[in-house]
């Protein structure tokens, strides 16, 4: 229990402990050198005290005793579990020499820089990567890159900006600002918000707004506690989102009920759209997704009718048959219902001061690095010469094409791969098994981690121990405030913060001189962007909003012209205007407006296979508890959720003779996994919902068994080469064919 | 000196389990052990599924007694997510039930 006389240190929760998107202001208590506890801060507008059961639980994640406090190297085969403790210099010294061999030999473009989505990773990973002089940043085995950045690329082409659903988060005096109002409804789109803090959104928000006013309505083939409070629940055939939205804009734009004067002035391709969307009639949108026409013009009324409304969307959105357009279909009914940039609407979200901590974009990218370099390093970048999307929207590797370039060694060769808040095989990657036999080829891998889990046990050659967030400075802005987190104590053995390991890194493998000597001097420099430093923001309790008139504050920007480089009004697309027809996807070759795409693998595209696997499997179910694949070795937390579950509806669980609590495995022609079923009218009869990332750390950590990750990881069941035409989206994790079966005997 | 409560407005608890954790964390509970407790309830009615939290204070709660003499309130109402439980005087507290609907009171041995 903390004393009221344990020294008190504000901090900004941003991974790691935490997990998560982060951004919470939180209370680190520290005494004699080491922390007693971790609560909300009160003070911060992000979370106004709160925080989640993760958040909560990080002293456990700081001094657990698995946790790996000095460098290792590999002293048996990849997989044998056998290390031997290093200094950091021999550590460095082996990594320098290897990484400047494969370069010389093979070049810098065959060393991948691979990253999970914890803590402040976009940052670090970049300026290593370019120091190395690499253009391979990746999310290995992300199948169709579909989390958050099919969306992102989506709003971009569309809009010139990001939205977010508006919750005043951007706003000082949060729901006490006059200028904010709540939003009449909002759209939950495949997504549990209470279960965290997607995408840099507070879930809780949501709660704090219906507490306002705000009503429902979801969207979800799960029924779930929003659903239970939404005055209309479209409960989905999983896979079929895009023609929901599809449905919507026919709805919205046949009946006349969109924003007749925002669409005059502020769009185009209006007509191009309503044309469109003819093909796609209520009664129509029924037959696809299962959903009653009448309750979808209800939604879609409810929707244009109340204004302001938002939609708050999830990662499913991005992991549909084509992902890139089905975010374009729901991006313009926040678009021509006039619900964008206005209080209570779809907010454009900027990153607080114009400081970028995490780079999403090429533009952002090219703002750090300089054109040059981006444009140079996009020539060799995996998979940007076979999409233009994937090229021009943003800096990353496409997946799928990655691990066809890793077995193939065409154009050219994978060599090493450094690998650093990622657990790729054990939670990130689909088919992880063909991601497993094509790393295990690769010469050198670097892993940057803070507990050993099935990628580092399978993988690394070098384990470099990263800290946690209580160990360690950082900065952020996802959107805003900006923050700084503040070491609370000195790091636990001889642990560094990924700024700290990658900034050493790239003094001794950059080409040109790299000027900072220290992370505090990186930190200072970007925070400079918005006339700040470290030690002012932390003495202000680690956080400000912009001033009063900086881009990055809302609302109606397009009218004062505060979003594109001209100071013109309007949007920043290349014709100024929201364009519901999307210049920029034809620019990158594909259809400006949008359409349903069928799941490959359906009831519907594939009878056949379905008379076989007659249950659609939807995986990614969230746990309040857990962040991806972390956390499972964290006591207060697995004691909350201690055993990977199968959600299967109650009435096919008892045709299938499987009761709660049985273990079934659900399989499908990857393979099959074992989970705990739980019967429950939550699924509707046809689906299948398994949670993603788990493995068990408290059993045998090396190969075969890497922690029973080829038990339990439902991305046992999914595969890399759907990708959609964009080279985003595509994937099988929410929507594919299953089967469920009792164990032999019930047991595990 | 009037005895406190905590009132747990139970229909806008999202099932997140922060109370649980908050708890956990300041009375260093082990494994096995807590002063609150969540639980999800799923009722099929005959117009759709339910979905909600019913939350259970056990034996162990102490209203976090060491805290309250400041100026904080227990670990789990600071920190609970979607602010449903409200600590104070028990009297007060049953006042504000009958404007609230769905609530439950706790009161401690």
């Amino acid at each position: 229990m903390a004393k009221s006389n344990d020294q008190k240190v504000l901090s900004t929760l941003w991974s790691a402990g935490c997990g998560s998107h982060g951004g919470c202001g939180c209370e680190i208590f520290v005494k004699n050198g080491k922390v007693t506890k971790v609560e909300g801060d009160c003070n911060h507008p992000w979370n106004q005290g709160r925080l989640c059961a993760k958040g909560l639980a990080i002293r456990e994640y700081i001094y657990h005793p698995d946790r790996v406090l000095y460098p290792l190297k590999r002293v048996g085969k990849r997989g044998e579990g056998k290390w031997e403790r290093i200094t950091w210099d021999e550590a460095y010294d082996t990594i320098e020499k290897k990484l400047k061999d494969i370069r010389e030999k093979h070049g810098a473009e065959s060393v991948i820089f691979c990253q999970g989505t914890g803590r402040d990773i976009g940052g670090p990973i970049t300026f290593l990567m370019y120091a190395y002089g690499s253009p391979n940043w990746v999310q290995v085995g992300l199948a169709g890159h579909a989390c958050y950045t099919p969306r992102l690329g989506a709003m971009f082409a569309t809009h010139g900006n990001y939205t977010v659903a508006d919750c005043s988060q951007f706003l000082e005096k949060r729901y006490n600002s006059k200028e904010w109002t709540p939003p009449k409804y909002i759209i939950i789109w495949a997504q549990n918000p209470a279960a965290g803090c997607h995408d840099g959104f507070y879930g809780h928000w949501i709660i704090d707004c219906m507490k306002r006013g705000s009503k429902l309505i979801t969207i979800d083939p799960r029924s779930t506690w929003f659903s239970t409070r939404s005055e209309v629940h479209l409960q989905n055939r999983p896979g079929t989102d895009g023609a929901i939205a599809l449905g919507m804009l026919n709805v919205i734009i046949n009946e006349g009920i969109y924003d007749k004067k925002f669409v005059e002035k502020w769009c185009y391709g209006f007509s191009e759209l309503k044309k469109r969307v003819q093909e796609y009639s209520p009664e129509k949108v029924e037959k696809i997704s299962g959903v009653p026409a009448n309750l979808l013009r209800k939604a879609a009324r409810l929707y244009a009718k109340n204004k302001p409304s938002a939609i708050q969307w999830g990662e499913p959105v991005d992991a549909m048959p084509a992902g890139s357009v089905v975010a374009q279909a729901i991006t313009q009914l926040w678009s021509i219902t006039g619900n964008i940039d206005v209080p209570g609407g779809n907010v454009i979200a900027k990153n607080s001061h114009g400081v970028t901590t995490y780079p999403f974009s090429s533009a952002e990218l090219t703002d750090l690095y300089g054109a040059d370099l981006v444009k140079r390093l996009n020539e060799k970048r995996i998979g940007a010469n076979d999409y233009p999307m994937i090229k021009n929207f943003r800096g990353w590797v496409q997946p799928d094409v990655l691990i066809k370039q890793m077995e193939t060694g065409k154009p050219y060769p994978v060599k090493a791969a450094w690998i650093q808040t990622s657990n790729i095989l054990g939670g990130q990657a689909a088919d992880p098994k063909r991601h497993y036999e094509a790393m295990k080829k690769l010469d050198f891998i670097v892993a940057v981690d803070l507990f050993q889990n099935p990628t580092t046990m399978a993988l690394a050659d070098i384990f470099l121990p990263a800290a946690t967030i209580a160990e360690k400075e950082s900065f952020r802005t996802w959107w805003q405030p900006l923050g700084v987190s503040v070491k609370a104590i000195k790091g636990l053995g001889a642990v560094k913060s990924d700024w700290e390991i990658n900034l050493e890194m790239a003094k001794r493998l950059s080409t040109t001189p790299i000027k900072y000597k220290n992370v505090r001097e990186v930190i200072d420099e970007r925070l400079s962007a918005g006339k700040t430093n470290f030690e002012k923001l932390k003495a202000k309790g680690c956080w400000e909003f912009p001033p009063k008139n900086d881009p990055s504050r809302p609302y109606y920007r397009y009218e004062r012209g505060l979003l594109r480089k001209d100071g013109k009004p309007g949007f920043d697309t290349p014709t100024g205007k929201v364009e519901l027809y999307a210049t920029k996807y034809k620019e990158w070759g594909l259809d400006p407006l949008p359409y349903y795409e069928e799941p490959k693998e359906s009831p519907v595209a594939t009878k056949n296979l379905a008379k076989e696997y007659p249950l659609i499997l939807t995986t990614g179910r969230r746990s309040p508890v857990f962040f991806h694949s972390e956390h499972r070795m964290i006591p207060w937390l697995r004691e909350l959720d201690p055993v990977p579950v199968a959600e299967i509806n109650d009435e096919v669980a008892e045709s299938l003779g499987i009761k709660n609590g049985d273990w079934v495995y659900v399989e499908n022609t990857h393979g099959k996994i074992k989970m705990k079923a739980k019967a429950s009218p939550i699924c509707p009869p046809e689906v299948v919902s398994v949670p993603h990332g788990w493995w068990l750390p408290e059993t045998d950590g090396t190969a075969p068994n890497l922690f029973s990750t080829w038990d339990h990881n439902v991305n046992n069941l999914t595969s890399m080469g759907n990708q959609g035409k964009s080279g985003f989206g595509g994937t099988n994790y929410r929507s594919g064919l299953c089967r469920v079966y009792k164990v032999e005997g019930g047991k595990e | 000196m009037a005895k406190n409560g905590l009132l747990i407005q139970y229909d806008w608890c999202t099932g997140c389990h922060a109370c649980e954790v908050a708890c956990k964390q300041e009375h260093n509970f082990p494994v096995g052990m807590c002063g609150i407790k969540v639980n999800e309830l799923v009722s099929k009615a005959p117009d759709k599924v339910y979905v909600d939290y019913t939350v259970a204070v056990t034996r162990f709660c102490d209203l976090c007694a060491e805290r309250v003499k400041g100026k904080d309130v227990p670990a789990c109402v600071k920190h609970c997510q979607a602010t449903c439980i409200k600590y104070g005087p028990l009297a007060a507290l049953v006042k504000e039930q009958e404007k609230q609907p769905r609530t439950s009171l706790f009161a401690p041995k």
